[in-house]
């Protein structure tokens, strides 16, 4: 029982990343109708924000101490970050905090380049086949991903989450379930968070106005112009809005898996999947399915399961997208019409 | 001159020629060591096979790179178990990658679309996961398959011991390394484009291209399209069998990661580079990609130091660190650009951009009057 526990916790902030990247995926699908094989790239994008965001904050002021001397007879260097000398107690409290206040830098930065990549590349291919559309977007991703790479390096990049949530959370006491089930407490935090996200991303498309008008759009975008909106500049800041997504999910991921250039390819070929699974084109399928790809793959890497099927860890999630496609042939939520010709 | 290259047996000899003759016209461009000629070809007839695929068809599959690792696995497998001879080795391979083609055909073709992608980039990931954990045993997991000292070889044994240290591929005594290795390859390669034109210019070539600008209507027809495309699925997965076990006779040497999706990405890529649907096209883009692969990632700054040198010192060192970025370790950079830009600029690839400049030069009239009015009707 503690054991199915665990791994139903484990596989809640896989499952959220895959949910907040296919989200994504999807919005663009349904509002644009591109399908964007950058979208994983977006993901690793924001994952380096926190990166950067870390590095600027960690510059460091190096003063030689004459009065002590090191075994080989210089001086000791001290080396104190310069935020701590600048702003004292708020300084450590930054560095300290750097992935969740790095959040705050990610978002507009995200904004700015899903609007630049909507406007400068993505524009020009709103009718072009989708297969076209696949092959542009993945050479952008190997782009974005050489720059990061000539950039950072080819070594993931650990980043550390803060203090307070460092350590791990005694669950089973909390329920009452006993010792046994220990969690660390950033994927808590990591799962809270990508439930926030897309909870807030569907009260935006459901509650607000402008959300409504992007819902309209989705359905029918020629009828929604004719009444004068102007929808294209909607769905570019729905792109936008996609890209930040992506980016946060990114950054809060850090500390659970240190970033390195490729992890954008890897996730986006499972979100891929996921967003297949789900059905193109609906927003909860795509969550949906994400938690649910999620929650299976870490089932299917418990050692009694893989001692009765090995290597089944490796293939879960590809085998029920195999299954799934061919017994529901839209996904699990997919609406009719979408994707096929 | 068209209609002269559109009868059979002149189109297949000019073709021969031009590739036995390859390291003679590539010595100018530094790139006539065998290594790279043998993966000219091996590449050259995956891309072909892809591009019956996706070109003919118009079933952009995701996952290419698995027929490759299934064709390299068995042909490896052939060696250490039965002989160092090369021609069971690809029988073997072509036969392997034509039994997966069939299995993952069969499933996959039950959608299009990018379902179909999708599906094919799962059976590929599986592929590739499972080599690299529960298939150890057949596939020597991360280390890959290699030959040993210990392999049975029992045909090989019956007619010979066993040599001092682990015997060369070859084919009935010709070793397949260098020169030899890249002939054989070559004449892999002529006798896959004859098959490939043949399929261009049949009545199966034909039904697949139905398919592709309208499946429905091909079914409306009256044509069952489900055995067509099952058919082109498997030639493509065996023609992508022979090039891997090519690569397992070149150097018996087979690894997962010949399997990845990134791999596959890469035939993508060839393909489209040299123009997806036309008969030599996707053959330039393996070219032009690999010799850039190679000779790009061969850069350092001490070359571009070389080249550069007709600049003025602060200039120089910009250029240099403008352009490192592209070459070198960062040669995929450069192979995303050219990527993007042939996307977004050439959809049809080298040979539209080919045919562009032909209209250009026939309508442009003057000099060229002469050809133009053959290159026109033949259209």
């Amino acid at each position: 029982m503690d054991a199915i526990l665990l791994q139903f916790l484990n596989g809640l902030d896989k499952g959220g990343a895959y949910a907040l990247i296919a989200l994504g995926l999807t919005l663009v699908f349904g509002t644009l109708g591109v399908v964007n094989f950058a979208h994983g790239a977006l993901f690793m994008l924001g994952a380096f924000c926190a990166v950067t965001f870390n590095k600027l904050l960690s510059l460091e002021q190096v003063v030689l101490d004459e009065t002590k001397k090191t075994a080989w007879g210089t001086a000791t260097e001290i080396r104190t970050p310069y935020i701590e000398s600048w702003f004292g107690e708020l300084g450590s409290f930054l560095l300290d905090y750097s992935v969740p206040v790095s959040i705050l830098v990610t978002i507009p930065v995200m904004l700015l380049i899903g609007i630049v990549m909507e406007r400068g590349l993505i524009k020009h291919f709103y009718n072009r086949p989708h297969a076209d559309q696949i092959l542009v977007t993945f050479g952008l991703a190997i782009v974005i991903q050489e720059i990061i790479k000539h950039y950072f390096g080819a070594n993931p990049i650990p980043q550390a989450a803060p203090d307070i949530v460092d350590g791990s959370a005694n669950i089973g006491a909390l329920f009452g379930l006993g010792d046994n089930i220990v969690y660390p407490w950033w994927r808590l935090v990591y799962f809270g968070f990508s439930a926030t996200i897309i909870a807030s991303v569907f009260a935006f498309l459901q509650f607000t106005t402008y959300g409504m008008v992007v819902r309209a759009g989705m359905r029918d975008s020629e009828t929604v112009g004719m009444l004068g909106i102007n929808i294209q500049k909607r769905f570019t800041v729905v792109f936008g809005l996609a890209a930040v997504v992506a980016g946060l999910a990114g950054v809060m991921y850090t500390p659970i898996l240190p970033p390195d250039y490729h992890m954008g390819m890897d996730f986006l070929v499972l979100s891929f999947v996921v967003v297949v699974v789900g059905g193109m084109g609906s927003l909860p399928g795509a969550v949906l399915a994400g938690f649910m790809l999620g929650i299976l793959q870490s089932f299917a890497s418990m050692t009694e399961i893989k001692s009765i099927f090995p290597g089944i860890d490796q293939i879960i999630i590809y085998l029920v997208a195999v299954v799934i496609l061919l017994t529901m042939p839209r996904g699990l939520m997919g609406r009719e019409g979408v994707m096929e010709e | 001159m068209k209609q002269l290259f559109s009868r059979e047996p002149f189109a297949l000899l000019a073709f021969s020629v031009v590739i036995l003759a390859m390291p003679l016209w590539l010595t100018p461009l530094g790139a006539n060591y065998p290594d790279l000629l043998q993966k000219f070809a091996i590449f050259a007839i995956f891309a072909m096979g892809f591009n019956i695929l996706f070109g003919l068809t118009g079933y952009l599959s995701f996952g290419h790179a698995a027929f490759l690792g299934v064709g390299s696995y068995a042909a490896v497998w052939s060696f250490k178990l039965f002989t160092m001879n090369v021609l069971p080795a690809i029988f073997f391979g072509v036969a392997f990658a034509g039994l997966f083609g069939l299995l993952i055909g069969y499933i996959s073709l039950r959608r299009s679309g990018i379902y179909f992608s999708i599906l094919t980039l799962a059976f590929a990931q599986m592929c590739y996961n499972l080599a690299y954990s529960v298939l150890t045993p057949i596939t020597n997991g991360e280390t890959g398959l290699q030959l040993t000292l210990q392999d049975p070889r029992i045909i090989d044994r019956a007619f010979a011991e066993a040599g001092a240290g682990l015997p060369e591929t070859n084919l009935f005594g010709i070793d397949m390394s260098g020169y030899p290795g890249f002939y054989f390859c070559a004449v892999m390669l002529i006798i896959c484009f004859f098959i490939t034109r043949r399929i261009f210019n049949s009545p199966f070539g034909l039904m697949l291209r139905g398919i592709k600008s309208n499946q429905n209507r091909m079914g409306y027809t009256g044509f069952a399209t489900r055995p067509y495309t099952l058919t082109a699925f498997v030639i493509s997965g065996m023609f992508a069998g022979l090039a891997g076990s090519l690569l397992a006779v070149t150097d018996p040497l087979a690894g997962a990661e010949r399997m990845q999706w990134t791999a596959s990405g890469e035939v993508v890529l060839m393909t489209i580079l040299g123009g997806v649907g036309t008969l030599i096209g996707p053959m330039l883009g393996a070219w032009i990609i690999k010799y850039f692969e190679n000779i790009f990632s061969s850069f350092n700054n001490a070359t571009l130091e070389n080249a550069f040198s007709f600049l003025p010192e602060g200039l120089r060192t910009m250029a240099v660190d403008v352009s490192s970025l592209f070459v070198g370790e960062g040669w995929h950079l450069t192979l995303g650009v050219l990527f993007m830009l042939i996307v977004i600029f050439l959809p049809g690839g080298l040979m539209e951009g080919w045919r562009r400049l032909l209209r250009r030069f026939s309508g442009g009239g003057g000099g060229k009057s002469e050809t133009a009015p053959v290159v026109q009707p033949a259209e």
